[in-house]
């Protein structure tokens, strides 16, 4: 079982339907999307509820965008970065457009609750909340 | 200048709040070296040769009397008691320890300062020119723009492990310092029907494949800036190659895709990215520009200054070659040399760092600037204070006239320091000076930028100089190439390769033959090595340079 981090702490994960694989099914509920997807074409159907996008390596900065790319093209569902995310990207995500972060138990006995939490006043000391109108990452 | 606001004050302090807790979680094991490297890059620490290196931003170049005395005091207690002013306008202290620069980082903060983003594969500390707001020849200063950029580009979420370094330069005068076509976005100050916008150049870049930027947009309107500054990043965050670091930089993403693609993908984005920008920047950009406005410059007699220039020929050489014409009369731009002949390029002690600070503050409206040619600079001095100006760096060993001369050499920190390196790049600046000085040519020589770098990296700008030299490593020894004919101004150009390459002990004297040959070739003493080179192209100076080829083909 992987780790669910949120604002809150650590918590299990609690989606229980399957993610499909993008370009798999047009229909599904919940997405996977891999980390050279590009978020123009990634199809927003009505019941689509979540989207997962990958992190192959915390080095690799490509999910931020493509979360920023979904919320813009006006995703309000359920933003989810997936793999290899450190609690230092955890502002990043959130100001990105993402809800959550999926971890593995590895990477959260290594880095426990209380580094992500440190994170989790992400909303201040933002110079892009400054700069244009705010908008909350969630609708 | 720029002071911060209580958000930036608040801003910094969370984020070494932050870089210190990285620090005590590497040791503790939570982040792992690969995982701790870009944290600490994107707070300008770097491994290098010996030791960490860390890299204070001097953003657009510009800074106070009071920060000044902050470098030289943390110079002196967590350095060897000097620092190294970079191309990029930054100063670099090249002996800090890991335990150490949690405290440097609070310290710099005290005075407004930081090293956010000057490595890593972020957007970098942007660099401006640096006679911003003094120079006779500006349309616009570009500085409040610049730090605009600076808010927009710090911890920007998106844009922290971007496929490679991302380097941001902006111009307000014709007259281009800033090397912005040597930069992944330069930005050019342009009016269109008496409205404010900027030029975009997009792709530009030195290093291994070096590229002249190509304009991506002719006129933009200054509102859009940010929009389109974050379509491009945006674009390239996905689209940069991340397979090769050497493909990795936006100028072979535009380069393999095409500008004409490369630009459609950036104006769709912008089109989706515009609307969350509703002129909120705007106003800051104006509080902002409130606070660069001009000093109150005074209307005094400049007789002290025309009769020192008369009587004292060390003063006249000086003032005939470190001065550059300023906007208000009586006043003139200075250029402290940083390029003492035999020292090395770039380097100022902590005690230099002091006088030059207290001379800011007494004569030079408490400015200071960093100049991507290793220079510092006082903007605004008055005529009549250069004579003490002048004595007072003279004694300190900072008065050295050879600005835009042969001796005023851009060099990378090379073997010396850098782990990247593959050959030494100081020595030879430092012989080059040295020898040009013994012949007592370099007045007579005029202008002529030589540029060199210790790798293919180009750290040292060498494909710009008007003369390049790019130290190599070929079977464990050092072998020097060289380049002619490049040009870092609005007339941008990477030089041609001359042919082989050289030894340490042979450069010297290669570079001699070329700048004696230039001197026979020139039609009159006004013409310089880059019009004669120019004019005449490589041959004559290729022949210089291998006399025992034509020699062999005679």
């Amino acid at each position: 079982m992987s780790i669910l981090v949120t604002d809150t702490g650590f918590a299990p994960d609690n989606w229980a339907e399957p993610i499909v694989t993008l370009g798999v099914a047009n229909d599904a509920t919940a997405l996977d999307v891999p980390s050279d997807a590009d978020p123009a074409t990634i199809p927003l159907c009505d019941g689509l509820q979540l989207i997962r996008v990958d992190f192959p390596s915390s080095a690799d900065g490509r999910g931020f965008t493509i979360a920023r790319q979904l919320r813009l093209r006006g995703f309000t569902g359920r933003l989810r970065a997936r793999g290899h995310v450190l609690a230092d990207q955890y502002a990043m995500a959130r100001r990105s457009g993402f809800d959550e972060v999926e971890i593995s138990k590895e990477l959260a006995a290594r880095q426990p609750e209380d580094q992500w939490r440190f994170r989790a006043n992400w909303r201040e000391n933002d110079y892009q909340t400054r700069l244009r109108t705010h908008k909350p990452a969630k609708a | 200048m720029y002071s911060y606001t209580d958000f930036d004050a608040a801003f910094l302090k969370e984020r070494n709040a932050q870089f210190r807790a990285q620090v005590e979680r590497r040791i503790d094991g939570s982040l792992t070296e690969d995982e701790f490297k870009p944290l600490r890059l994107m707070n300008g620490l770097y491994l290098q040769l010996h030791a960490y290196m860390l890299r204070v931003a001097i953003p657009y170049g510009t800074l106070n009397s009071r920060q000044m005395h902050k470098l030289a005091d943390i110079a002196d207690k967590w350095d060897k008691g000097y620092g190294h002013f970079t191309t990029r306008q930054n100063i670099q202290y090249n002996w800090p320890k890991l335990r150490d620069v949690p405290d440097m980082l609070d310290a710099l903060a005290e005075v407004d300062m930081h090293a956010i983003q000057t490595s890593g594969n972020t957007i970098r500390n942007v660099t401006a020119d640096h006679f911003a707001g003094a120079a006779a020849d500006e349309i616009a200063d570009p500085r409040p723009v610049a730090e605009l950029i600076r808010q927009w580009s710090t911890d920007h979420p998106e844009f922290q492990f971007l496929p490679r370094k991302f380097k941001v330069a902006v111009t307000g005068s014709p007259n281009d310092r800033a090397v912005t076509r040597a930069h992944d976005i330069g930005l050019r100050m342009v009016t269109r029907d008496g409205e404010a916008g900027f030029e975009v150049i997009v792709g530009g870049g030195l290093g291994r494949t070096p590229m002249i930027g190509k304009v991506i947009r002719e006129f933009l309107p200054r509102a859009d800036l940010l929009p389109y500054l974050e379509a491009i990043v945006s674009v390239y965050n996905l689209l940069g190659r991340r397979d090769n670091k050497y493909k990795a930089r936006i100028k072979i993403t535009v380069h393999e895709n095409g500008l004409d693609d490369f630009r459609a993908r950036v104006e769709e984005r912008f089109a989706l990215i515009r609307p969350q920008f509703t002129g909120v920047d705007q106003q800051m950009l104006s509080a902002i520009e409130a606070e660069f406005a001009p000093p109150v410059f005074r209307d005094a007699p400049v007789t002290a200054f025309e009769d020192a220039r008369r009587h004292y020929p060390a003063f006249r050489s000086w003032a005939d070659t470190n001065l550059t014409e300023h906007r208000a009369a009586g006043y003139a731009i200075v250029t402290v040399s940083l390029k003492a002949h035999g020292a090395t390029p770039g380097d100022a002690t902590s005690a230099q760092m002091r006088l030059m600070a207290d001379l800011a503050k007494r004569y030079g409206h408490d400015e200071l600037r960093i100049s991507h040619e290793q220079n510092v600079i006082l903007p605004h001095v008055h005529k009549s204070d250069l004579p003490s100006v002048y004595s007072a760096l003279a004694a300190a060993g900072l008065g050295t006239a050879n600005v835009g001369l042969i001796s005023d050499i851009i060099a990378c920190p090379g073997m010396d320091y850098c782990a990247l390196a593959t050959a030494r790049s100081i020595p030879i600046a430092q012989e080059i000076a040295t020898r040009f000085e013994e012949l007592k040519l370099e007045h007579d020589i005029g202008p002529l930028k030589i540029k060199i770098s210790g790798c293919i990296n180009a750290c040292g700008h060498h494909h710009v100089g008007h003369i390049g030299i790019l130290g190599l490593d070929r079977a464990g020894v050092e072998n020097y190439q060289i380049t002619l004919g490049g040009d870092s101004t609005e007339d941008a150009a990477i030089g041609t390769r001359a042919g082989p390459g050289f030894s340490a002990e042979d450069i010297i004297p290669a570079i001699e033959r070329l700048v004696r040959a230039y001197l026979e070739l020139r039609s009159e003493p006004a013409e310089t090595f880059l019009q004669t080179y120019r004019r005449l192209g490589l041959e004559p100076f290729k022949a210089a340079l291998y006399p025992e080829a034509r020699a062999n083909a005679a």
